[in-house]
């Protein structure tokens, strides 16, 4: 080998190591940072993790909106028209948040059964439904024809 | 009647385009000059005709004319007459149009330069520039035709989305636009010296300045696109991950490594096959962004249009580009490789470097954008990657990229020792280290994460300012060797600083920016970030199109009054759908923002307030960028070199062109 091809060789092997670095990095951020969705059936049948970042959808119940007197805690309930879990959240609802319109929120579901959520977001435009959230209540309407699939996931 | 003469002038520029890219492409292939001499006219008469329809649409707009679908989907009389242009581009179909007409800018810009340029060359490159017109003339005249009648007409248009009705959104799609359809030229150039076999130093210098003007547009696209986003959504956020801001992110990466493999293929005449790649993937990842933004198969802020029919086209269109440019890659890439001498540690291996870094991100960025959407397409579940996969993912990717900005320029071309390089960027390496790390202990809270981003932004500074000193030292005195060098060298200096200036910027907001969501009466005073918002009621009033509930909050520091903010949350008359305006009060070291989150039950308001320091940073370093980009792309030698060529003998083949430029 010449010294020349070495040295070439050297370079391609410190890019494929820095490349494999950033892939498994990538990877496992990957796995660790994904955020499944699931509907107020499936959290109720016990599918959703507890104390892990995930996402819910549903159209907010009417009348379940709650106000705490004198904070921004907000308590509500989603619902897939089938069943229905509470939330709670904390801080300034988007635009678009009101009874009966469909929501994704993002946060952890708790022992108690109680959703706490980061974030809430609903779509700029009332006449869209979160394509997560059409689906959930197909699903929980269908008479649950939800299958598990192989690690977990569900669809 | 102006619509029917819109859509016949789209229909005639289809029938220019297919000639534009047919006939000159065989007058290349077979050597016929009378062949070859016609993609000149073809590019303009081509030009001219989108530029019409794009004119028509237009007068549609401003004229209400409400019998054309598009206009009634999209506009609204009650709208001000800049939000009717603007709502041109407000949806799919207008959009196309407006890459189509951007288009036809470029191509006549690159039909009216390129005087210089060998006949079969430019026979070639407006040829491609043609068949990629075609795609997109077909694309709108098949599927997304904006010149639709509707029958009957409407009485009123059903307005353009308010989220959309703001000046910033005015500008930064036509601004996206023109880097994402720049990069078109790049990739047509490209293709052309395939075809042609004739990857050399004279092609990179041809394509390197379209492609950086293309690359500065982009920047400021997504920057605009960063800054209506802070200001406009109401969350005070500049970037969000959002499939959308990635679309326009991913050709930006390749792009930006593209600027710095055509400096080494036009210098060293290296990495030859490696460009062509680039501009392939960069101007393909345009496309993506395109498809990915207007055919709605994202479910992001931005989705407004939903037809996923439409995206069937383009994908197909994509595969074919993508298809076709590897398949001659493949075929010809190996007759013209000649790969310029290089040692482990130069230049060279530094920007290839740096080509991987920013190529890996885009990757990274890419698996995080599409594999949900695989996914979801293949039923096997809905996930979706947050913010904190892209941060873990990209920022460790940025860390060696940002160092690598200082060490690069002072390598020697060819062969260099580290242990030279750093000696003489010592100074460099103890002040930045010292200084950036002694940073956040005037800010009370110690952040070694704040330390490090702070030492490396002083690093790329003061590497930069010694890199100039020491290219400066040759002449008598150092005014004279500063003035000496060249502008494509100063371009390359504010570029790297605005790097600094970005780093800085994100940093420090993320650090030390203070977001609160607060509940507040009238009369109600809340402390952020050391001012004082005294909340002063909510008065109704009225804008041209819509009704607003107008806050009043005094801001005060030390007792002194600084400003009054007035945040709005409005409601539009046609779509009812209520909007958070947002006041801020701008300043180069802080930003103080306000929003109106709603009334509750008791009559006190929810409020946010956000104190953000050196948020303007942000797009400050990205307009250096931009600005360093065009006055590279302004240098003398390619307008030397322009007038040079053209007396010029046919450029040589394959290896050995390894011969540096004038300066």
């Amino acid at each position: 080998m010449t010294p020349q091809r070495k040295k070439r060789l050297a370079l391609v092997a410190l890019i494929v190591m820095g490349v494999g670095v950033s892939a498994a990095l990538a990877l496992s951020a990957f796995r660790e940072n994904m955020l499944f969705f699931f509907s107020p059936s499936q959290i109720l049948a016990g599918e959703a993790p507890t104390g892990h970042a995930i996402r819910i959808g549903g159209l907010v119940s009417k009348g379940s909106v709650q106000r705490q007197p004198g904070s921004l805690k907000v308590r509500f309930e989603v619902t897939d028209t089938v069943k229905s879990i509470p939330v709670v959240y904390s801080g300034i609802l988007p635009d678009l948040f009101r009874e009966g319109q469909g929501i994704v929120a993002l946060g952890r579901l708790g022992n108690d059964g109680v959703f706490t959520a980061d974030e809430v977001l609903a779509k700029h435009n009332e006449k869209y439904m979160p394509p997560e959230v059409k689906q959930a209540i197909a699903t929980a309407q269908g008479g649950g024809t939800m299958r598990q699939h192989p690690g977990g996931r569900i669809e | 009647m102006i619509p029917e003469l819109g859509h016949f002038a789209l229909v005639l520029a289809l029938c220019l385009a297919l000639v534009q890219g047919t006939v000159p492409m065989f007058g290349a292939a077979w050597g016929i000059p009378g062949w070859m001499a016609l993609a000149r006219p073809a590019a303009w008469a081509q030009s001219l005709f989108i530029l019409m329809a794009f004119v028509c649409l237009v007068t549609a707009f401003i004229q209400n004319d409400f019998s054309v679908s598009y206009v009634a989907q999209n506009s609204n009389s009650a709208l001000p007459v800049m939000y009717r242009i603007s709502a041109v581009w407000g949806a799919h179909e207008g959009s196309l149009l407006l890459w189509a007409t951007i288009l036809a800018v470029w191509m006549s810009a690159v039909a009216l330069f390129s005087r210089s340029l060998p006949d079969e060359t430019i026979a070639r490159v407006l040829g491609v520039m043609g068949l990629v017109s075609v795609g997109f003339l077909l694309f709108m005249l098949l599927t997304s035709n904006p010149f639709e009648r509707l029958m009957p007409a409407a009485m009123d248009g059903r307005d353009l989305n308010p989220l959309l009705q703001d000046p910033g959104l005015v500008v930064h799609p036509p601004m996206l636009y023109t880097g994402y359809v720049g990069f078109s030229v790049a990739f047509a150039f490209a293709i052309a010296a395939l075809l042609g076999g004739r990857l050399d130093s004279a092609w990179a210098r041809w394509s390197r300045p379209w492609t950086i003007v293309a690359w500065s547009f982009l920047t400021v696209g997504i920057a605009l696109g960063s800054w209506w986003s802070y200001y406009e959504l109401g969350w005070g956020g500049w970037w969000f991950w959002d499939p959308v801001e990635n679309a326009s992110f991913m050709p930006w990466l390749v792009g930006t490594a593209l600027i710095h493999s055509l400096a080494v293929t036009e210098k060293r005449g290296a990495f030859r096959s490696w460009t062509v790649l680039l501009a392939v993937f960069a101007f393909s990842l345009s496309l993506l962004g395109t498809f990915l933004v207007r055919s709605g198969v994202l479910t992001s802020v931005h989705a407004f249009a939903n037809d996923p029919k439409r995206g069937v086209f383009i994908l197909a269109f994509l595969g074919a580009v993508v298809g076709s440019s590897l398949v001659l890659y493949a075929w010809r890439a190996p007759k013209v490789v000649g790969s310029g001498n290089f040692q482990l540690y130069s230049r060279e291996s530094l920007l290839l470097v740096n080509n991987v870094l920013l190529v890996v991100a885009m990757a990274s960025i890419l698996t995080g954008t599409i594999y949900p959407l695989a996914l979801d397409a293949l039923n096997l579940g809905k996930i979706s990657a947050g913010p904190p996969y892209f941060n873990i993912v990209f920022v460790p990717i940025m860390v060696p990229l940002v160092l690598l900005i200082g060490i690069g320029p002072a390598t020697r071309w060819k062969q260099d020792s580290p242990w030279q390089v750093l000696r003489r960027l010592r100074f460099a390496v103890l002040v930045s280290i010292l200084a950036g790390f002694a940073y956040p202990l005037l800010m009370g809270s110690y952040s070694l994460a704040v330390g490090a981003a702070m030492a490396i932004a002083l690093w790329i500074w003061l590497t930069t300012l010694m890199d100039m000193r020491a290219k400066a030292a040759h002449k008598t005195s150092l005014w004279a060797g500063l003035r000496a060098l060249p502008r494509s060298y100063y371009g390359m200096v504010l570029a790297h600083t605005g790097v600094g200036i970005f780093i800085v910027g994100v940093t420090l907001v993320t650090a030390y920016g203070v977001e609160e969501d607060v509940r507040m009466a009238v009369g109600d005073s809340h402390e952020v970030g050391g001012y004082s918002f005294r909340f002063d009621g909510v008065k109704e009033g009225e804008g041209p199109n819509y009704t607003a509930s107008t806050g009043t909050l005094h801001v005060s520091k030390n007792g002194k009054e600084v400003t009054v903010l007035r945040p709005e949350k409005r409601v539009y008359w046609v779509q009812r759908m209520p909007m958070t305006e947002a006041a801020i009060h701008p300043g180069l070291l802080r930003d103080l923002y306000a929003a109106l989150g709603e009334r509750l039950p008791d009559g006190a308001w929810s409020v946010r307030i956000y104190y953000k320091p050196f948020v303007r940073w942000i797009w400050l370093g990205a307009l250096f960028m931009a600005f360093g980009g065009v006055l590279a792309a302004s240098d003398r030698r390619y307008r030397v070199m322009a007038k040079r060529a053209s007396a010029r003998a046919p450029a040589i083949t394959g290896g050995g062109a390894t011969s540096a430029p004038a300066r």
